[in-house]
Order: C-alpha cells, then sequence, then structure tokens
C-alpha cells in the first residue's frame, strides 16, 4: 500500500523534475540564442532567406484565412446585431475581434503549424543527420549560424503577418457587410475609426504579436534542437511544437489580455 | 533560389506588412483624431457627470471638437470636475454652454457645446461658466411618477 503511493508520487516526482530539467535548459538555450544573435546578424542574409521561409511564404495560408474569417465574422455579427436594429455597429465588431484578439492569436497558431513544424523538423533533421555536429566540428556556431536567423526571422514575421491579418480580416468583412448585406458603408468606417483607439487596441495587437513570434518561434527552434536525432524522435519533436505553441499562445494571450484590459 | 529574389520577396512582405499597418492606424483606428492639433483645455464643473470616460468626444453641432482629458472629484464642493482639450481651430466663446449628453438612449456620453454669444474667447485653464449635468434615468422615472402621483392626488381633490 505505502510503496503504491510512493511510487505514484515519485512518477509525479520524476515528471516535474523532468519538465523543469527541460525548462531549465530552454532558459539556458533562449540565452545562447541571444548571445549568439549579434554573430548571425554580420551575415544578414541567412535572417533575410529564413524571413523568405517563414514569413513570405506563411503569407498565402494566412491572407486566405484572415478572408474567410472576416467574412464570416461580419456574417455572424450581422446575423445577432440585426435583431436589435444596430447592423451598422457591424464594423466595430469585426475590426474590434480582429485588432484585438484574432489576428495576433489566429495568426499565432497558423503560424506555428506552417512555418513552426517546419522549423523544427528540419533543425530535428539536420541534428539527426549530424549536419549541426559537422558544423561545431568546423568551429562554425549552429546556434549562430542555424537557429539565431529562425528566431529573429520568427520574431520579424509574426508582427507583419498579424497586421496583414487583420487588414484583410476588415476588407472581408467589408466586402460581406457593404455589397453582399447592404450596410451604409459610411456608418461600416465612420463607426468602426470611432471605436477602435490606435493606441488601446492596434499597439496592444501588436505587442501580443510580437510576443507570440518570440513564443511559437522559441518553442519551435528548442523542440527541434532538442529531439531525439531519430525519425520517431523527430516526428514526436514536430507534434509537441504545434501542442506547446498552441497552448502558449492561448495561455499568454488571456495573460496579456487581461493586463490590457484593466489597464 | 537566387538570392535576389528572395530580397526582392522579402522586400514586398515587409512593404506589404508596414503598409498594413499605416492602414489599420488610419483607416481602421482613430489615428488621425487621436494627434489632434494643439489644444487648449477648459474645465467645467458637474454635480453628475453619469457615465462619461476620460477620452469620451466633446462635440459641437455635432462635429468633434476635442476630447475629454480627464475627470477629478472636487472634495469641496463635491463636484466633478472635467477637463476637455478642444482643437486649436476652433474657438469658443466665454459664456459656451457646456452639456453631457447620450448618443441614443443607451450609448456612450459625451459632452456637448452650445456657443454663447460672448465676444472674448474661452483661453487655455478657463472654466465652462454654465454646465447642465448628464440626465439620469432613475431620477427622471421617479420624478415621472412623484409627479403622476401628485397630478391624480390633485384630480381627486377636485372631485
Amino acid at each position: 500500500m505505502f510503496s503504491a503511493v510512493a511510487n505514484v508520487l515519485r512518477g509525479i516526482g520524476h515528471r516535474v523534475v523532468d519538465n523543469l530539467w527541460r525548462f531549465g535548459a530552454s532558459m539556458r538555450f533562449f540565452l545562447y540564442v541571444l548571445i549568439y544573435s549579434g554573430e548571425s546578424f554580420r551575415r544578414l542574409h541567412l535572417t533575410i532567406r529564413e524571413i523568405y521561409f517563414t514569413g513570405v511564404l506563411s503569407l498565402i495560408i494566412i491572407l486566405v484565412s484572415a478572408f474567410f474569417v472576416g467574412m464570416v465574422l461580419a456574417l455572424q455579427g450581422y446575423n445577432t446585431l440585426q435583431r436589435y436594429g444596430s447592423s451598422e455597429a457591424i464594423g466595430v465588431l469585426v475590426a474590434l475581434s480582429l485588432v484585438r484578439e484574432l489576428g495576433p492569436v489566429v495568426t499565432a497558431l497558423l503560424f506555428a503549424g506552417r512555418a513552426g513544424t517546419a522549423i523544427t523538423a528540419e533543425i530535428g533533421l539536420m541534428k539527426a543527420t549530424e549536419q549541426l555536429s559537422a558544423m561545431e566540428m568546423m568551429a562554425v556556431s549552429p546556434v549562430a549560424r542555424v537557429v539565431a536567423p529562425r528566431f529573429w526571422a520568427g520574431v520579424f514575421s509574426m508582427p507583419l503577418l498579424a497586421a496583414l491579418f487583420s487588414m484583410v480580416g476588415v476588407l472581408g468583412g467589408y466586402l460581406v457587410a457593404v455589397p453582399l448585406i447592404g450596410v451604409d458603408a459610411g456608418a461600416f468606417w465612420s463607426q468602426m475609426q470611432a471605436s477602435v483607439d490606435f493606441r488601446e487596441d492596434i499597439v496592444n495587437g501588436v505587442i501580443k504579436s510580437v510576443v507570440f513570434g518570440i513564443a511559437c518561434t522559441f518553442i519551435a527552434l528548442f523542440e527541434g534542437f532538442d529531439a531525439p536525432p531519430t525519425a520517431e524522435g523527430v516526428s514526436r519533436a514536430t507534434t509537441r511544437t504545434v501542442v506547446n505553441s498552441s497552448l502558449a499562445v492561448l495561455g499568454l494571450d488571456f495573460v496579456m489580455t487581461s493586463f490590457m484590459i484593466v489597464a | 533560389m537566387e538570392r535576389t529574389t528572395i530580397d526582392l520577396w522579402v522586400g514586398i512582405f515587409a512593404a506589404a506588412g508596414a503598409a498594413a499597418l499605416f492602414g489599420l492606424a488610419l483607416k481602421v483606428g482613430n489615428f488621425n483624431s487621436a494627434t489632434m492639433g494643439e489644444t487648449y483645455s477648459v474645465t467645467g464643473a458637474f454635480e453628475n457627470i453619469g457615465s462619461l470616460k476620460p477620452r469620451a468626444p466633446v462635440k459641437s453641432a455635432g462635429v468633434v471638437v476635442g476630447r475629454v482629458d480627464n475627470i477629478r472629484f472636487d472634495p469641496e464642493t463635491y463636484e466633478a470636475l472635467v477637463t476637455v482639450k478642444v482643437d486649436k481651430r476652433y474657438p469658443f466663446p466665454k459664456d459656451t454652454f457646456a452639456n453631457i449628453y447620450t448618443a441614443g438612449l443607451l450609448g456612450e456620453q459625451y459632452i456637448g457645446l452650445e456657443a454663447g454669444g460672448d465676444e472674448k474667447m474661452l483661453q487655455n485653464g478657463d472654466k465652462f461658466s454654465k454646465t447642465q449635468d448628464a440626465v439620469v434615468l432613475e431620477k427622471m422615472i421617479s420624478q415621472f411618477l412623484y409627479s403622476k402621483a401628485s397630478e391624480s392626488n390633485d384630480t381627486k381633490e377636485a372631485d
């Protein structure tokens, strides 16, 4: 009896220690990324190349999703708002939900699925095929050469992608609300402009997307770097990237929103 | 892929992202009105401001001419002191009337300015001489009920 309870406790303790150890290792890794950033900036074309792979190639999925999200928001919003005779407020609804929440959050989730998994799989495979060890043998730091450019590319791309998401989403909402449903275009834009605040809404959205960019890219990089160098290990690491990034994004979103709304 | 092609695409991406941010600020947000030109501030004392908030619009003839800057409670007169910032382009006479109105039945509250006929204009740091409080719905209903009740009493006495 006693030994069974002790075993359960031991199991929990083992997991806690394991996770703590991993967390500590990831923070050390984060510090390394920051330290080697300067070195990687001297070869800026590496970062630009990664911006192409993480940012530019994610554009299609981000823009198409944004367009549909905006259109669905307008349809659903209109359906409810017209019951209260305030269908002109649809612009406010679409813009505020996109700029404050959906823009940064959905972009980050899509980014984790589209770019995060690619980063993890690539780095995991580099490790499995001993390319990273080969670099170290040639006195090239893999963190400076491989990791830091990807990190800064992700941090740079995310706010731009989120801004594009919000803008295209608003356009999608406009297309549904004004030509399709017949809401007055003037009321749509003017009510939107009256209620969306630059500092409170737009800047806060950008802050959120920068934080999500750091979180998503870093999780993808660490999982890749930490993956066991086997096919199974890489596949598990890729799964963990998506799960952990999504949870981190949603959790951080709650924390940041609660600070932003109170302040 | 060729390095120049990558550079080109990243350039397009960065430009599009920056354009989207600008578009959000100018077209979706109120960046224009947030960065009003030079302003002058005028203070008004109200007995009740209802649910007026800082950054609420200040309108005259329905046009936004300024914003509420801050709201304080004066512990000596037990009144609310509302400081508004009005755009320098719109000077108002000294005897301008400041009212707290509600947009629609349940909408947000704003300050409406009705220009008086004074020849002197309000300066930075002046006070509104005439103000009117926010309408409190409960007060109005109770007044209405009270007057109705007294009316029916009157008719009974007449009978």
